[in-house]
């Protein structure tokens, strides 16, 4: 491999904003390590636009969940790219949505332990190449409604605010080794769950928004690459992605 | 303290020395046995931290938080390490 290229590895890669954050990433000039946990074809797909685009890319399935895979996971990235990692994207993510009064244990579990844990677990492996390289970037994708909640999803919400927690914490702690952090909290994004609202709903939701229209993920990756590469005095941020939601 | 003046001893403490030397960026001849990493070497958590993983690759070791919290001076990495490696 060539190892003059910079590598970003991005978790939950096979669809909505993972895909576009990987496509990006090629698209940048970056090799890319495409994790999916369940979409194995859909990561595929996302390797085989970027190899036919003449990037390169490889396809590693891995539950962010589980400590195990995640180690796993790193050694085979690690391997693969010459260990170098320039880049984390830590944005597999998962809802198991419900009015708090009703949520379950375990409803409440799978979504910590995937958004939350999983982004700690692959920090802390992703940190060590990046200190021996005295550089790296990792980006947590949190959500606005780490920021300002959303009934119905409590165990998001905190799972997406825990992230920016994370951040700010892993920024103090690797800022001297050149490795910054930041999140993105993006809004409503063109996806399969915005795609499936009714039409009244939706209505209600653009109104809300300044831009009147909702997100593309691409738009969410722009900043992704941006943050990566064209911000080297950025981190400890959490940067909204909300066409104006908060306004 | 361990017996450092014979020959293994010697190897020993010049191996972690050069790992001292690489991760804080120090010259060798401040890497006496009895410098302490952060008040004579400069160290700060994180690179006693980074030390420790170094330590643990160089001799195949995984060193537990309760004995690496001890490993403040380079003689007590020497001791460690004789004692536990394989």
């Amino acid at each position: 491999m060539n190892q003059e290229q910079p590598v970003a590895l991005v978790t939950g890669a096979g669809r909505g904003i993972g895909k576009a954050v990987a496509l990006a990433f090629a698209e940048a000039g970056y090799t890319v390590a495409v994790n999916y946990g369940r979409s194995a074809e859909a990561a595929a797909e996302v390797v085989g636009a970027i190899v036919a685009g003449g990037g390169v890319a490889r396809a590693f399935g891995a539950d962010v969940a589980d400590p195990a895979q995640v180690d796993s996971l790193f050694t085979e990235v690690l391997a693969w790219s010459g260990q170098r990692l320039d880049v984390l994207v830590n944005n597999a993510g998962i809802t198991r949505d419900g009015l708090a009064l009703r949520l379950t244990n375990e409803a409440w579990d799978e979504v910590i332990d995937t958004n939350l844990k999983g982004a700690f677990l692959c920090a802390r492996s992703a940190v060590k190449p990046m200190m021996k390289r005295r550089s790296g970037c990792i980006l947590n994708m949190s959500s606005v409604v780490g920021l300002d909640g959303q009934a119905g999803q409590a165990n998001y919400a905190a799972s997406k605010a825990g992230l920016v927690g994370l951040t700010m914490a892993l920024a103090k702690e690797l800022g001297s080794r050149n490795i910054r952090v930041n999140a993105i909290a993006p809004g409503f994004i063109v996806s399969d769950m915005t795609e499936a609202l009714d039409q009244a709903v939706r209505d209600a939701l653009l109104q809300r928004l300044p831009l009147s229209r909702f997100g593309d993920p691409a738009e969410v990756a722009d900043l992704c690459v941006f943050l990566a590469t064209r911000a080297p005095y950025v981190t400890g941020q959490v940067i909204r992605v909300d066409g104006g939601l908060h306004l | 303290m361990s017996e450092t003046g014979t020959v293994s001893g010697q190897e020993l403490f010049e191996r972690i020395r050069a790992i001292v030397v690489e991760k804080l960026g120090v010259t060798a001849d401040v890497v006496t046995l009895e410098a302490s990493f952060q008040e004579d070497l400069g160290a700060d958590s994180l690179d006693t931290v980074e030390l420790v993983m170094a330590v643990e690759e160089a001799f195949d070791l995984q060193i537990p938080d309760e004995a690496a919290e001890g490993l403040t001076t380079v003689a007590a990495v020497v001791s460690y390490v004789e004692a536990n490696k394989a």
